[in-house]
């Protein structure tokens, strides 16, 4: 119950209040309670946390490592991280000084944008995204350019529209792949040109590959991957797709010593330090875990296929996206807008998607589907969603 | 391995419909796949994994390790398949260490299995030894957990 009333003195700043509520929790809202629902509106695997990651979380609980940790994080997983790195992105990130540990991927963003951001700075990013981006930029007293992808580009950045945007007052961009919602991947022609486009006009490039390990046939390409890039890249990437550890809440930052402590500084102060039990199970996810994410990839790949060839069938235009668990679907030969195709799909067949338009304007005319859930339930969400398209 | 194996493996009920869209290929290409696995003795069977803990009046279930002799010519070959054809064995597999032949036997009661270690298994020339376990609760078989972990308790939405 709420006991505001109209008359009641607001006390919420006016930036605050002035945010839109994410698109993503009215469609919660409305799905919230409803037991017969299939969802494919779930942004999350469904894998659960490898055993080992987990029971090496408990014996931590259980030997009493319990307490805080340097504010970057405990040297054992910086180290486990630059190794990591070196690894699997070929970088030479310093674990002591080029490697922050935060409390997700979302954190690491936010310090991102407060470390490097004073009001009234643009920062650039693409849409259709992860809802929170232009929140927290504009939670920095920032202010979010938003640049648009297209289906005819399989929705990669281009350099054309990221052109029409720039100003002299932008201070960063802000680039998500593989990405949520689309599941689009970058080429390394295309690296190579936002790396350029990043120099040219000065910019902080943020890169937010939490999806890195989740690519199809080839379709990884790292921002890291470029050496000029190194002194002006700040590199996301978090534990949650990978190992299937959301609600550990780990993620981590990689740049260059100035940029991660001016970021350290906000998180030490705001934050202290990632959950001690979530990072001891990083350590363990990072040194004995490949073989999870191998068999976590293999299953969502023969899953895209799936609900690729299927959207396909039923007449739903749907590219073959290469990264993360995604797929977005155009549903403009129906006639119905996103919200409308979504809100029907859900009352009428008891199958839940996200609307496109909840992940920035241009998403409209298409669907988020992610297929992070069991094939049995893939299955039948296909068919009743052909079902329901066949009406139009 | 090929794909199409690890798929059946964990599910060999799949319609080759759904099999064909997840492998990127057609129908009658899984179905001439399967065909040619069963041809050359790939697949064998097309089981269901049951938790007969759930059911009524299951039986019981034994595990025995067997030591054996082996024979000039042929090995352990010999007697493994003869004691591989009793109905009772489930699964039988040659082992390295202290004994030579792990048994998964079933029964109607213990008194049976008892009898067929004693009666049958015992007294045939070249076994030397048996040692009997009774099992008294499954958790894990064939990779499928008996008693499924939480169930999906994800939000229904999120970003």
């Amino acid at each position: 119950m709420t006991t505001d009333s109209k008359s009641a003195r607001n006390f919420v700043a006016p930036h605050v209040r002035s945010l839109p509520k994410s698109g993503i929790r009215d469609f919660f809202d409305i799905v919230a309670g409803r037991k017969d629902v299939i969802s494919l509106g779930i942004g999350e695997p469904d894998f659960q946390t490898p055993w080992h990651i987990r029971e090496r979380a408990i014996e931590s609980i259980e030997l009493g490592a319990t307490r805080y940790t340097s504010n970057l994080g405990s040297p054992e997983l910086r180290k486990a991280l630059a190794s990591y790195m070196s690894q699997s992105f070929q970088t030479d990130y310093d674990w002591a000084s080029e490697i922050l540990v935060t409390v997700g991927v979302s954190e690491a963003f936010d310090l991102a944008i407060r470390a490097l951001i004073s009001p009234g700075d643009e920062v650039l990013y693409h849409e259709p995204c992860f809802v929170a981006y232009a929140p927290l930029i504009r939670m920095a007293h920032g202010v979010p350019v938003a640049v648009e992808t297209f289906r005819k580009d399989e929705f990669r950045l281009t350099i054309e529209e990221l052109e029409k945007k720039v100003t002299p007052k932008t201070r960063a961009l802000l680039i998500n792949f593989p990405n949520n919602p689309t599941g689009a991947t970058l080429k390394q022609a295309d690296t190579e040109a936002l790396a350029d486009f990043a120099i040219r006009h000065d910019l902080v490039l943020i890169s937010d590959e939490v999806y890195s390990e989740l690519t199809y046939e080839g379709g990884r390409y790292s921002m890291t991957s470029i050496p000029r890039l190194r002194d002006r890249l700040i590199f996301l990437n978090g534990f949650s797709k990978a190992w299937s550890m959301t609600g550990f809440r780990l993620g981590y930052a990689c740049g260059p010593a100035s940029l991660i402590d001016a970021m350290m500084k906000i998180h030490q102060y705001g934050m202290m330090c990632a959950s001690s039990t979530s990072q001891i199970a990083g350590v363990e996810a990072l040194k004995h875990g490949d073989a999870d994410i191998a068999e976590m990839r293999d299953s969502y790949h023969l899953r895209r296929n799936f609900i690729v060839a299927s959207l396909n069938e039923m007449g739903l235009d749907c590219f073959m996206p290469r990264g993360a668990f995604y797929v977005f679907p155009s549903i403009q030969s129906t006639g119905l807008s996103s919200k409308d195709f979504a809100l029907r799909l859900l009352n009428d067949y008891s199958v839940a998607c996200v609307p496109g338009s909840a992940f920035g304007d241009c998403g409209q005319g298409f669907l988020r589907c992610a297929y992070a859930t069991s094939m049995e339930q893939l299955k039948e969400a296909m068919d009743r969603m052909a079902t329901f398209v066949k009406k139009f | 391995m090929d794909p199409l194996l690890g798929l059946l493996k964990k599910n060999a009920r799949e319609s080759d419909e759904i099999l064909a869209k997840e492998l990127a290929t057609t129908p009658e290409d899984i179905r001439a796949r399967i065909a040619s696995y069963e041809k050359e003795g790939i697949i064998r069977a097309f089981q269901a994994v049951v938790n007969e803990d759930r059911l009524d009046s299951t039986g019981v279930r034994a595990v025995i390790e067997l030591r054996i002799r082996p024979e000039r010519e042929g090995g352990f070959d010999r007697i493994a398949t003869r004691i591989s054809k009793f109905p009772q064995v489930e699964t039988m597999f040659l082992m390295s260490g202290a004994y030579d032949l792990l048994l998964f036997v079933k029964g109607q009661s213990l008194q049976e299995v008892a009898n067929f270690v004693s009666a049958r298994l015992a007294p045939l020339d070249g076994v030397l030894s048996t040692a009997t376990h009774f099992m008294l609760k499954t958790y894990k078989d064939q990779g499928v957990l008996m008693e499924s972990e939480a169930h999906d308790d994800r939000l229904q939405v999120c970003p």
